[in-house]
Formats: structure tokens, C-alpha cells, sequence
């Protein structure tokens, strides 16, 4: 398993670099500059500037530059916020970033299995076919129109929960954005649960284990949840893709000074170097998780070999 | 295609599918005419009922937004422009998905192989990042967001078409049609494609929501439509910010945007469900 996970880690080094290549030629291919405003700077200062930045340099040669300092993990200076270095806006802003996805995930893996369950062990009666409705309800209402209406519902209506990040400090503030994310997941996973936990119960060790008298719970317990988890295991990449995805605009909408409104910001203020190194940090956490989830499938599931 | 009529037949006689293809030919019939009909411009702003609630005496069956327009005629503009970039963006990705899934799975070999490969690495990329770059340097042009959104959806299209053509090049129509000397062209174009299009439909109807999910999303970071022009999620974007004075402005659009993915995902899944029906026959 340590080869398997050593050479996986090696065969993600061309992904990445194809990320940051790909990224710094489209960047760089972007018309207008960041450093382009409404006071017209005498050429001697742009000149200084575009020379501090090694703008002035040949496209070839800056890539290499920064690939070098990338390899170095360092990411650069910031255009637009003077006096910060990427590394150190990202350094502040990941921690949100990643504690809101956290919860929204584990809120959405916990929440969509147990509906899934539940939906499952009562198939084709009235329950299931509400969790069902809720959940397709749930798939077709982006994250966009949800985390709007939540806070029209909790926030001015009933004014039961804080509307922003900052208008707030008590952890109360996290409950609308989590929630927020994890919806259309939770929706996601419970129509996965709830499908192959209803293969899972019709096959026949389960069908073995309640002739020896085993209740449901135990059942569900210590012998179909585990199998019936692997599709779930399976959709964990594309849910952390489209939780980092929402996270874009739960952070604008909720003013979580987190990485995703960093990028959304610096994306319209042409701060080039910041939004690479988001992609950068971003492709990472993807490609890092997709090997996690490789690996959780031999715990899941023994018969799961590495080669 | 036997197998596809069948399966349309089936489709046609499923309520789900049925429900949700009528409900969407209604939408697109009604946000047709009523811009036709309506006593109102979409850029005309009524001064004296500025964020107005909806009201029918006033003319304005969906209120209007903070600059006096009417909100009805601005929803079927939104609802308009959401469909054609779902249906251009959904063409471009079927012609790549469906080109690069044919040449890979009829070629085979190692151009499959590395063909493949390539698919698997695109598939590890935060595609969003890379569509909200394509949008700042491209400066947010209209044709861009379908090319766009169309050039990230067509991965699952390729793989889809490449393993069914596989398992069509080992058929006996296929193998018989080699043997008399038809050409790979011609074995593509008469023999394979006809039998692809069944599924290729189906997932043409699963990955028109992705594209309006692209869409509406780019649209309401402000990155994609822009003003005057407008779409269902800069609408949604718009209502965002007048969510105390205004709830329609949020609740009408975003209603109507998550109706219609609802439509199109039951469509899909219903469809989906048939062909599923037929292979397990």
C-alpha cells in the first residue's frame, strides 16, 4: 500500500504541472494588465513595475521563474494587495475555507446516508418516496438560489440565525453557510445510499443473516452499511469538487473572507498571481482527496487489492 | 435504432418523462410569447413603481426589480438566453464527447489507451477555476461562455461513447461489414453512429442542467451574461441583493431555474432508466 500510495503521489506530479502550465499561459494570455488604472503613471514608474514583477521578462522565461518558486512553494506577490505575499492571503484564508467544507461534507456524507438508509429499509411506501422527492428537489436547486433563500427564510424573516460572517461572532454564524453547501450533497448521496443499500438488502448473506435471527439495525450495522457505502465512496471526489465549486459563491454570499471569494475577487481584479496560486492550492486538495478515497476503498472493502 | 424508437415509445408512456417534457415545451413556449404580448420592454424602467410587488392591476405580473423593469418580461428573457447557451454548450460537448469517445473506442490500441488517459488526468481539474480564467481573459464574450461550458462537459460524453462503440466493434454487423471491405469511415458513420445515438441522447438531456448549472453560476458571480442582456442566474444574482425589500426578485428566477433542472433531470433519469431496461433484457 505505501508503493501504491508513492507512486500515485508520483503520477499526480504531471496533473499538477499541467494545472499550473495551463493556468499561468491563460493568465498571462488575459488582455489588460493588473496594474492598468485611471491615473495614467509616467512610463519610467510602468517600466519600474513591470520590471519589479519580471513582466518585462520573456513568457518562457517568467514561466520558468515561477515554476521554479512554485516547486519552492513559494507562490509570489500579490498584484492587487501590496505588501502581501500569495502564500500569506492563502495561509489566512484556508483555514475558513477548509473548516466550512469540512463540516458541509461530513453535515452531507452523515445526513444523505442516513436518509439513504431510511429511504431504503421502507422502499416504494409514502416515506420513501418524500426523502425521495426531497432529494431531487434537493439535486435541482443550486447552491446559489439555496444559500439566498435560506437567508431570506432565517436570517430576515424569522431572525433566528446571523445573515453574514461578520455581523456575528458566534459559531451560529457557520450553520447557514454548512447547511447551505451541504444540501444538494446530502441530496446526492442519499439517492446513491439509498440505490445500493436496496441491492445490498436483497442479496443473499443478508438474507442469510435475518434467518439467524438478526435485527435490522444490527443488520444494517455489521453488514450492509459497509457495501453499501462503495458508490457513496465513490462520489466523494466529484462532492469535493462541487463543494469547492459552491464554496465560491456561499463565501460571496454569506462575506466569508475565505479563499474561495479571494478568488473570485482577484479573477475580476486581474490579480493574476493570487489566482494561480488558488488553482494551484485548489487542484491539490482534489487530487489529494481522489488518492484518500482510493485508498479508503481497500478499508471498506478487503477484496480491494493494490497494485 | 429499433432499440432507440422502443425505448422513445416506452419513454412516451412514463409519466415522469412525459410530465417533465411537456412542462419544459410549456416554459419555452411561454417565455417565447409573453415578451410578444406584454404591454412591457425588458429595458423600459417604470419610475413610478420601482421594486414593485408583483401585482396584476399594476401591469406587472412578477413585480419589478430596483431599476422600475418589469420582472415577468426580464424572467422570459432570462429563461430564453438560459436555454440556448444550455443547447449550444450541450452541441459542443456532444461533438467533442462524441468524436474523441468514437475515434478512441473504434481505433483502440495504444491511441485508446493514451486517448484515455488524457481524459482521466482532465478529469482530475477544477474545471470551474479554469472556465472563471477562460471568462476574465476572453472579457466575458457571449460565444465564449458556450464554448466554455461546452469544452468541460464533454468528458463523460467521451467515455460513455467510447465504451459503447468497443462493444459495437465486436459485433457481427460490424465484423461482417469489415470483411466485406467497407471503409472505417463508412462503418462509423453508417454502422456505429446510428447505434450510438440512443444513448448519446440520453446524456445530451443529463448534461443540458450541467450547462445551465455553469451558466447560472458563472452569471451570478457576474462573470458570465452581462447587462443589459440578463439570464436566469444573474436574476437569481440580482435578487441576492435586494433580498429585504424584494423577495420576488429572488424567489420568481430561482424557482423557475430550479423547475426547469428539475424537468430536464427527470427527463434524463426516465430516459436513462429505459435504455438501462433494455441492456439488463
Amino acid at each position: 500500500m505505501a508503493a501504491y500510495t508513492l507512486r500515485r503521489l508520483l503520477g499526480a506530479i504531471p496533473t499538477l504541472l499541467l494545472v499550473v502550465v495551463l493556468a499561468f499561459l491563460l493568465a498571462h494570455a488575459a488582455p489588460g494588465g493588473p496594474f492598468d488604472s485611471e491615473r495614467v503613471l509616467p512610463e519610467e514608474i510602468e517600466a519600474n513595475i513591470a520590471a519589479f514583477y519580471h513582466l518585462d521578462e520573456p513568457l518562457p522565461r517568467q514561466l520558468f521563474r515561477y515554476l521554479s518558486n512554485v516547486v519552492r512553494g513559494d507562490l509570489g506577490p500579490s498584484y492587487r494587495f501590496r505588501d502581501h505575499t500569495v502564500n500569506s492571503l492563502i495561509a489566512d484564508a484556508l483555514p475558513v475555507s477548509v473548516m466550512l467544507g469540512a463540516l458541509a461534507m461530513i453535515f452531507a456524507v452523515v445526513a444523505g446516508i442516513s436518509a439513504g438508509t431510511y429511504a431504503a429499509l421502507r422502499q416504494n411506501t409514502l416515506m420513501d418516496r418524500i426523502v425521495m422527492a426531497f432529494a431531487m428537489t434537493g439535486i435541482s436547486i443550486p447552491v446559489f438560489v439555496i444559500a439566498p433563500l435560506l437567508v431570506l427564510l432565517f436570517a430576515v424573516r424569522l431572525q433566528w440565525l446571523p445573515a453574514g460572517w461578520s455581523s456575528s461572532d458566534s459559531a451560529w454564524r457557520l450553520l447557514l453557510p454548512v447547511v447551505a453547501l451541504a444540501l444538494p450533497q446530502i441530496a446526492y448521496i442519499a439517492r446513491l445510499t439509498r440505490a445500493s443499500m436496496i441491492d445490498v438488502l436483497a442479496s443473499s448473506y443478508i438474507r442469510t443473516a435475518r434467518a439467524q435471527g438478526l435485527g435490522t439495525a444490527a443488520i444494517i450495522r455489521y453488514h450492509a452499511l459497509r457495501p453499501a457505502m462503495l458508490p457513496v465512496l465513490s462520489y466523494m471526489g466529484p462532492a469535493v469538487a462541487a463543494i469547492l465549486t459552491g464554496s465560491l459563491v456561499v463565501e460571496k454570499i454569506f462575506g466569508i473572507p475565505g479563499v474561495g471569494r479571494f478568488f473570485v475577487d482577484g479573477a475580476l481584479n486581474r490579480d493574476y498571481t493570487l489566482v494561480l496560486g488558488i488553482v494551484i492550492i485548489y487542484a491539490a486538495l482534489v487530487v489529494l482527496f481522489n488518492l484518500i478515497v482510493d485508498l479508503l476503498y481497500g478499508v471498506l472493502d478487503p477484496r480491494v487489492r493494490f497494485r | 435504432m429499433i432499440a432507440a424508437k422502443q425505448a422513445f415509445r416506452r419513454a412516451r408512456d412514463n409519466n415522469a418523462v412525459f410530465y417533465s417534457a411537456s412542462a419544459l415545451v410549456a416554459i419555452a413556449v411561454v417565455a417565447i410569447i409573453t415578451p410578444l404580448i406584454s404591454p412591457n420592454e425588458y429595458l423600459t424602467t417604470d419610475f413610478d413603481r420601482i421594486l414593485h410587488a408583483p401585482e396584476l392591476a399594476a401591469m406587472h405580473l412578477f413585480g419589478t426589480d430596483d431599476l422600475g423593469r418589469d420582472l415577468l418580461v426580464r424572467t422570459m428573457m432570462g429563461i430564453k438566453v438560459t436555454m440556448i447557451v444550455a443547447i449550444v454548450a450541450s452541441t459542443v460537448s456532444l461533438v467533442i464527447g462524441v468524436l474523441y469517445g468514437a475515434i478512441a473506442g473504434y481505433v483502440g490500441g495504444r491511441v485508446d489507451a493514451v486517448m484515455m488517459r488524457i481524459v482521466d488526468t482532465l478529469y482530475a481539474l477544477p474545471f470551474i477555476f479554469f472556465v472563471i480564467l477562460l471568462m476574465v481573459v476572453f472579457e466575458r464574450n457571449f460565444l465564449m461562455i458556450f464554448v466554455a461550458i461546452g469544452a468541460i462537459n464533454w468528458l463523460d460524453m467521451a467515455r460513455i461513447v467510447r465504451g459503447q462503440t468497443i462493444s459495437l466493434r465486436e459485433r457481427e454487423f460490424v465484423q461482417a461489414a469489415r470483411l466485406t471491405g467497407v471503409s472505417s469511415w463508412r462503418i462509423i458513420t453508417r454502422h456505429i453512429a446510428p447505434n450510438l445515438i440512443g444513448i448519446v441522447v440520453v446524456y445530451v438531456t443529463l448534461t443540458i442542467p450541467q450547462a445551465i448549472l455553469v451558466e447560472s453560476f458563472l452569471s451570478f458571480l457576474g462573470l458570465g451574461i452581462q447587462e443589459p442582456r440578463t439570464s436566469l442566474g444573474a436574476l437569481v444574482s440580482g435578487g441576492g441583493n435586494q433580498l429585504e425589500s424584494a423577495w420576488w426578485m429572488l424567489v420568481i428566477p430561482g424557482g423557475l431555474l430550479a423547475v426547469i433542472l428539475m424537468c430536464f433531470n427527470f427527463l434524463g433519469d426516465g430516459l436513462r432508466d429505459f435504455f438501462d431496461a433494455r441492456q439488463t433484457a
